[in-house]
């Protein structure tokens, strides 16, 4: 990218100029995340989540690449080899608490990044591949999370792992068939338990690979911005180091903070207890649930109580879940108002902390038994939460009258922009 | 990071407080640095024997079955362990070889316990690069010195499992024992 | 056009909650559920206070003792601790000598080194606490047809744990009248016992702890059925999770050191943006 005054790479020890001639990485770092990157200076703290991302994907690949080293992949002895890890492996109970909670410290993380994203417009134009590729990479951490949940080889796991392929029954003529195919078999067994820690081991990796084309994609029109009107001259940005590499920083060591402190002191605050229980295929637990950051939408999955004409409950529900994620990728198109940022539109404001409540809600249900009261919340929350994407979200972007913007970023920060007023306006 | 001066780092002002602002942010490098090189000492150690490897750190073997000249296999840290009921004439061999010639210079006595030198006990691992030699078990070749032989590489020991020829450079290793009882040792 | 579509499948999908809400709500009104015996008689456990509560808690290594002889006298009769081994248990301040005591009274599986045949042999420090059955098979056989469980997670596999097991051992009452009188059929079947504290009510383990002095602890104590209940609870805390103090102990300087970073992070960022209005 990108803007004609962003800084250039000039390297002046011999070597890194030796090096930039032969492999410029170097380069490529200061033009990604050096002074090279110019950024809007009116970032506010909701755009410190995709660097927390980043730290998160980090965590859990050395966390994980490390427990791999201990951890064996076999019905008999995984659930053993994990309590090896925890009393035996040395630190291995904190490098297993931290793999665990990490992978629930990145939920919290993404779903802030993708709300952001939903509340300032991130996803509209020109930044949608931008958005496509976070889709891709948020369909790819549920299902790394959901296969490295069943790798300790505990009740959930194994009812996890039933219940969730299971949804793929539901699809019509070749359901059943490609169930047993996902599982090598008719339950979880050692087939399943392989090929997920294989892919589990695999996809963090694919993850890495579409976080660089999410950045890359990003670096072309630039960060959006709170304001959500495009950069227009220098005084817009700032470069990203020192500036951002600095509160991206602090916020990292916030970030730990609260991570640590759940590690250290509710390391199982976040698991189920019937984790702790080793497989049993003839025994499931009373009260079947996934981690918590599935839990809004398999609070859609159990909505769809009634067959609907001639489509079965099941099938309605394994469709309604999927396609909850999958109208995200339709967003840059379903939502055509020409504002980015919610802070200028009166109506999409309120529809958007409804979908907060809403979903709250949803997570709320899912987490609970699949009894009334919260059957029927659910079904409301979930109509709630399709309307909300496939119907208000087109109706409100045409009818609405959105508040004036700032001219540009400057004049939001400083309340007025010279270089504006001069008519400089650089792209 | 690649970055060259003057991009964009504020204009500073007068020199103390220069210093004094240049000074947090070494200092927040420096605790991040300082944490991150923390974090390492988990990550490293996790591949050091976990508890329940080092437990096994000690075995104790029955030796009341082998009758002079007979040598059985124990196993010790997951590695074979030679015990050896020495004959006087082996022993005599071994006590005839000028030691001063020998390239790791160790005598019988040396390598066993005061009393109870008809046992020799040894690792049964290779000094080379970790085969396990031939000799221990009924029948198999004790190499032209009567004591070990290893076939990888072929190196030979004699009846005290000292080197006397081939790639090895050292005689088999002696583990730390006891002998608990006249018919057990413990070895570890 | 897309926005027509997305109008569509919108109001398939809502159509179709509302169709599945309308039929809910039709058989909640004309068939509403019944209460359970479960919900109505099932109790959350009884407040349990242990030394190795809260953020500072460590474990109180007497007391974890004494759990221990009420598990080696009592419980280990049915209930395996598969995942300890006798070596764990010098955490609890056995000396070298009296684990290995400990061990060899236990019998563990063996090998005959002269015939092969499976026998048994005296466990040392480095075997796990053995199993009281050969298989589930057995352990049905002998106990009513329900397996006992595995006590070295119980307390991290149960919701609040070790007031569970505490709550349990406890809680062993005669079915209240109050219970026969709204559910007649929910008698407890002979052969179970009723506990308000067990998730369906009726369990098929008998009260292990019956009388006042059962086991007769070491170090003094009153051995009150609540007082070896709660050790019993603590020493199974311990078993759950033997790094908990490790984990504690390491948790306060990180979270000391984090907390000093990230100030440090705060006021470089602070200079850093110093003159940049933002």
């Amino acid at each position: 990218m990108s803007f004609p005054w962003a800084n250039h790479y000039n390297p002046q020890h011999p070597f890194m100029k030796w090096m930039d001639e032969k492999l410029p990485v170097p380069r490529l770092v200061y033009n990604a995340v050096g002074s090279g990157y110019p950024v809007p200076r009116n970032l506010n703290y909701w755009w410190n989540f995709g660097f927390m991302a980043l730290a998160c994907l980090g965590i859990q690949i050395v966390t994980g690449v490390i427990l791999a080293m201990h951890y064996a992949a076999n019905g008999l002895v995984a659930f053993d080899s994990v309590e090896h890890i925890m009393r035996d492996v040395n630190w291995g109970w904190m490098l297993r608490y931290a793999h665990a909670n990490g992978a629930s410290a990145f939920f919290v993380v993404i779903y802030i990044h993708i709300f952001r994203g939903f509340f300032f417009g991130s996803y509209k134009a020109p930044r949608e591949m931008v958005w496509l590729l976070g889709v891709v990479i948020f369909l790819l951490m549920m299902a790394t999370a959901f296969m490295g949940y069943v790798l300790p080889w505990g009740q959930m796991s194994f009812w996890g792992a039933k219940v969730i392929t299971g949804l793929f029954s539901a699809i019509p003529l070749v359901g059943e068939p490609l169930q047993q195919w996902l599982l090598g078999g008719f339950a979880p067994d050692n087939a399943a338990l392989n090929r997920f820690f294989s892919l589990h081991y695999l996809l963090p990796f694919v993850i890495v690979g579409v976080v660089v084309l999410h950045i890359w994609a990003l670096h072309i029109p630039g960060s959006s911005n709170p304001t959500g009107v495009e950069v227009k001259s220098e005084s817009d940005t700032v470069p990203f180091y020192p500036y951002f590499i600095a509160k991206d920083g602090w916020t990292l060591g916030a970030f730990l903070f609260i991570y640590c402190a759940v590690l250290f002191f509710a390391p199982n605050m976040l698991g189920h207890p019937d984790n702790y229980i080793p497989a049993n295929p003839m025994s499931t637990p009373a009260h079947i649930v996934p981690e918590w950051y599935f839990w809004p939408f398999y609070a859609i999955l159990r909505a769809f109580t009634a067959d609907f004409f001639f489509i079965p409950a099941k099938l309605m529900g394994v469709l309604a879940m999927f396609s909850a994620i999958l109208v995200w990728f339709f967003l840059p198109w379903l939502d055509r108002s020409p504002v980015r940022s919610g802070w200028y539109r009166p109506m999409f404001k309120w529809f958007f902390a409804v979908l907060c409540i809403d979903v709250l809600v949803l997570g709320y249900c899912g987490g609970s038994p699949a009894a009334e009261p919260f059957v029927m919340i659910s079904q409301i929350a979930s109509v709630y939460y399709f309307m909300h994407f496939l119907i208000i979200l087109p109706i409100i972007s045409s009818i609405e009258q959105p508040l004036p913007l700032p001219f540009s970023i400057t004049e939001a920060v400083l309340g007025k922009d010279e270089t504006a007023a001069s008519g400089a306006v650089a792209a | 990071m690649a970055h060259d001066a003057g991009t964009g780092i504020p204009e500073l002002t007068a020199g103390d407080e220069v210093r004094r602002r240049d000074f947090i942010n070494i200092a927040a490098v420096g605790a991040a640095s300082v944490g991150g090189l923390a974090v390492l000492i988990p990550l490293i150690s996790q591949m050091s024997p976990s508890a329940d490897v080092l437990a096994e750190s000690s075995t104790e073997i029955d030796i009341s079955q082998i009758k002079p000249g007979q040598a059985i296999k124990g196993v010790f840290r997951k590695q074979p362990v030679f015990l050896r009921n020495l004959t006087p004439k082996e022993i005599a061999e071994a006590n005839a070889v000028s030691v001063a010639s020998l390239r790791d210079p160790q005598t019988l006595a040396e390598r066993t316990k005061p009393g109870k030198e008809n046992w020799l006990i040894t690792m049964g691992v290779c000094t080379h690069l970790g085969c396990v030699p031939l000799g221990a078990g009924e029948g198999e070749v004790k190499g032209e010195f009567g004591g070990y032989f290893c076939p990888c590489h072929g190196s030979s020991y004699d009846t005290a499992a000292r080197i006397r020829k081939g790639p090895a450079p050292k005689n088999l290793e002696v583990p730390e024992y006891t002998f608990t009882s006249d018919t057990v040792v413990k070895i570890g | 056009m897309i926005r027509i579509l997305s109008i569509l499948v919108g109001l398939f999908f809502s159509l179709a909650l509302l169709w599945s809400l309308g039929k809910g709500a039709a058989s909640f009104i004309s068939e509403p559920p019944a209460a359970t015996v479960e919900q109505a008689f099932h109790k959350p456990p009884r407040e349990l206070r242990l030394a190795s509560d809260g953020l500072f808690g460590t474990f109180d290594k007497q007391q974890l003792q004494r759990g221990f002889q009420v598990y080696d006298e009592v419980c280990k009769a049915c209930h395996s601790l598969r995942l300890v081994a006798f070596r764990d248990l010098k955490a609890l301040g056995y000396n070298d000598d009296e684990v290995k005591a400990i061990a060899a009274k236990y019998q563990v599986p063996g090998v005959d080194p002269n015939t092969g045949e499976a026998n048994t042999r005296p466990g040392r420090p480095t075997d796990f606490f053995p199993q009281p059955f050969a298989n589930d098979i057995a352990a049905r056989a002998a106990n009513n047809n329900a397996i006992p469980p595995d006590l070295s997670l119980m307390t991290k596999a149960r919701h609040d744990g070790a007031a569970y097991v505490y709550s349990l051992l406890t809680g062993f009452q005669e079915q209240p009248a109050a219970l026969l009188k709204q559910f007649p059929d929910a008698r407890t079947p002979a052969g179970l016992h009723y506990n308000p504290y067990f998730a369906n009510l009726n369990l098929a383990m008998a009260p292990p702890l019956t009388a006042d002095g059962q086991v007769t602890y070491k170090d003094g104590t009153r051995s009150t059925v609540d007082q070896m209940s709660r050790d019993v609870a603590a020493f199974l805390v311990w078993t759950a999770e033997p790094k908990l103090e490790k984990r504690k102990q390491t948790g306060w300087p990180v979270l000391g050191f984090l907390l000093f970073a990230t100030i440090l992070g705060n006021l470089a960022y602070r200079n850093i943006w110093r003159d940049m209005k933002h």
